[in-house]
């Protein structure tokens, strides 16, 4: 005996065309013509299939390559003025490191400032004299690392990592011997051990490539249709206001899935960026988070007359916001308060947040429902002021 | 700025009627409180029976609508903006094929290509095309030949005619005076008033002005004489002539021919006219004036 969704499944196409022809008819058929549309818009404009489909790879790529804290054969100079075994020792320790490679030995301090200047090494590794033999009868040796710190942030790696192979060393010369085992620090990195920057990156990319493709795109072409007139056209036919904004938005949801997809693929693919936590609730987040950008987009279009308004408040008002105070390049905790006051509002904070915490933590909704909510809130009250925003007139 | 200001009229089911104006006198603000676009801040309309502002749902579905400015998807091709605008109307283009077919037919050949290559003649009969598909009441055309070569205007106005006679109440509105007789019936309208509504044979026949052509060697002197002459009521260039009206009945053609050959003009024509509705227009809109 077949169970009644058994039934239903076997003719699901007939209880579809029914549905259809009940409740959506011809409301359905000009609903999917107007979708049909949309979408010729949008494969026919290089413009649109650029910042689709080419921006989030390039961006994707460009994050993950070329803009990283991660350091890798960094020239060094050496000025060793003991050369003994244990200065050759540790200099050769640093140059088979794959962080390091020892560009110049210098034989005085006059040459440093030099080789600084012609831009050949990052740091100077000088030895004092008499190194081995103080570090043998005292267990006290001095070293000095000079940095070129015109990067900063490089300086500052390089120095770390220096300091670390030396600490590893003089913690192997000393085992076993009493009384000369220095407070050991053992160091352990949560969530991501090996300080990666795609995990940083990753999430922050996804958060403005999503906000771009929903909120700048649906804008615009709302407002393209203001500005060609083509408006007027809509506006005195039997689309409702509903079904023109459902079906602007309509094809940007399903792209941006597919560009959801492709960041997670690339990230997981070229960089080994894992999802700790649940798909599902990724998914589900990610659909929030693009329905809340969407809505937006739409507000942005019922306010602006023309595709070049609606493109600057995209960019101005999202963009830069989004990027500097969503905690994506700059962490918000390190913000003056009013500026971290302002980054409440930008949905692209939470999501980043929900994203780090599902991608990276591993968390679930129990840990991220006051987010979601913010998200929700914020997409409700999207909604609700574009519908009574929305003009069924001209202005 | 006011753009409109008490305007009645009536247009009757069936009739090609033509709202005939320069620019600037309000025909698109007329046409869009008609089309549902606008509010007026006073007064009542309604179309083919329903009201502007409470049917303004049931208005949308019945008639066409062709703006002034050409709006129809330029990345689309002619085909693709046939099907989008007889899908959002809820009807097929081969429901209604035969309505359009001797607009459409000229252009068919060209339906593969993308709007944005058309000339502005095809891009008129495909916007025609387009605000006829959903087969409506009434048709709106705000300046449909503005901008349009003459024998394309021909053309439209010859493709109008034909509409109209399937019985579809036809309202365009266009600043070319000339365009006036192939109408039913018309409204002049100057800075937002109606200064007449009739037929262009009635509106011609009751100007009792009598208007006389003027030609002479040097236009720009004569018209500058004829200014001068006591007794005149208006005077305008009107193509290769001057249009001239006399305010009282102690007029003959000898005695401006005198006055004109004694200021030294040459090759002096003076010939009694027929008004056009140019005229009329010229007349009834310096009347208002001097009433304001």
């Amino acid at each position: 005996m077949l169970r009644p969704w058994m039934r239903c499944s076997k003719n699901w196409r007939a209880m579809w065309n029914n549905f259809k022809s009940k409740f959506l008819g011809t409301n359905f058929k000009r609903f999917m013509g107007f979708v049909k549309k949309e979408f010729y818009h949008i494969f026919r404009d290089k413009r649109s299939m650029f910042i689709l489909f080419g921006m989030p790879i390039a961006q994707i790529l460009l994050f993950g390559f070329a803009i990283t804290n991660e350091i890798k054969n960094v020239n060094i100079g050496i000025l060793d003025k003991s050369k003994d075994s244990e200065t050759i020792h540790i200099t050769n320790r640093i140059s088979s490191s794959p962080y390091f490679k020892i560009k110049n030995i210098v034989s005085s301090e006059q040459q440093i400032e030099a080789i600084f200047k012609k831009g050949q090494v990052k740091a100077v590794l000088v030895f004092e004299k008499d190194f081995g033999k103080n570090l043998k009868s005292t267990n006290l040796a001095n070293v000095q690392i000079i940095s070129d710190a015109t990067d900063p942030n490089t300086a500052n790696t390089v120095t770390n990592y220096i300091q670390s192979i030396l600490q590893d060393y003089q913690r192997e010369i000393n085992l076993g011997i009493p009384g000369r085992e220095p407070i050991e620090v053992r160091s352990r990195m949560f969530y991501n051990p090996e300080l990666k920057g795609v995990f940083n990156f990753l999430p922050g990319v996804m958060t403005v490539i999503l906000m771009l493709v929903s909120a700048m795109m649906t804008s615009i072409s709302i407002a393209r249709e203001k500005e060609q007139g083509t408006m007027e056209v809509l506006l005195v036919s039997p689309l409702k206001p509903l079904q023109v904004i459902i079906g602007k938005v309509f094809p940007y949801i399903f792209l941006s899935i597919i560009n959801a997809i492709v960041i997670l693929l690339l990230g997981f693919v070229v960089f080994g960026m894992p999802v700790q936590g649940s798909y599902f609730l990724l998914a589900l987040e990610t659909v929030l988070f693009i329905l809340c950008a969407l809505s937006l987009g739409i507000l942005i279009s019922i306010i602006s007359k023309t595709q070049q308004t609606a493109m600057m408040i995209s960019l101005m008002g999202l963009m830069l916001p989004i990027i500097l105070l969503s905690g994506f390049i700059f962490p918000v905790s390190s913000m003056p308060w009013p500026l971290q006051a302002i980054s409440n509002i930008i949905p692209a904070k939470w999501y980043n947040l929900i994203l780090k915490g599902v991608m990276i933590k591993g968390v679930g909704l129990r840990f991220l429902w006051k987010e979601t909510l913010i998200l929700l809130g914020m997409t409700v009250f999207f909604i609700v002021l574009s519908i009574k925003k929305y003009k069924i007139r001209l202005e | 700025m006011q753009a409109l200001r008490d305007i009645t009229f009536e247009v009757k089911p069936g009739e090609l009627f033509g709202l005939i104006g320069p620019d600037g006198a309000g025909k698109t603000t007329l046409f869009r409180i008609l089309t549902t676009l606008l509010f007026a801040d006073e007064g009542t309309a309604s179309v083919a029976g329903m009201d502007v502002v409470g049917d303004y749902r049931d208005i949308r579905k019945a008639v066409g609508y062709m703006p002034g400015r050409f709006s129809l998807y330029q990345d689309l091709s002619v085909e693709e903006n046939l099907d989008f605008f007889a899908t959002i109307f809820g009807t097929t283009v081969e429901e209604n094929y035969d309505l359009i077919k001797d607009i459409y037919i000229q252009i068919e050949p060209f339906k593969k290509r993308r709007v944005v290559a058309l000339s502005g003649g095809m891009k008129q009969k495909l916007a025609l095309s387009c605000a006829l598909i959903h087969k409506p009441k009434v048709l709106f055309l705000d300046e449909p030949t503005t901008g349009v070569d003459p024998v394309s205007r021909r053309e439209f106005w010859d493709m109008l005619k034909r509409l109209n006679s399937t019985g579809i109440t036809v309202l365009v509105s266009t600043p070319y005076m000339d365009e006036a007789e192939l109408c039913n019936r018309i409204a002049l309208i100057q800075e937002g008033e109606l200064l007449v509504v009739d037929s262009p044979e009635n509106i011609v026949a009751n100007h009792t002005d009598s208007l006389y052509k003027v030609a002479a060697k040097n236009t720009y002197m004569l018209i500058k004489d004829l200014k001068d002459f006591k007794g005149n009521k208006s005077v305008y260039a009107f193509g290769e002539f001057i249009h001239y009206t006399h305010s009282n009945s102690d007029f003959s053609e000898e005695r401006l021919g005198e006055y004109l050959e004694a200021k030294g003009h040459e090759d002096i024509k003076i010939v009694k006219a027929r008004a056009g509705i140019e005229d009329v227009f010229m007349a009834l809109s310096e009347k208002k004036g001097t009433e304001v």
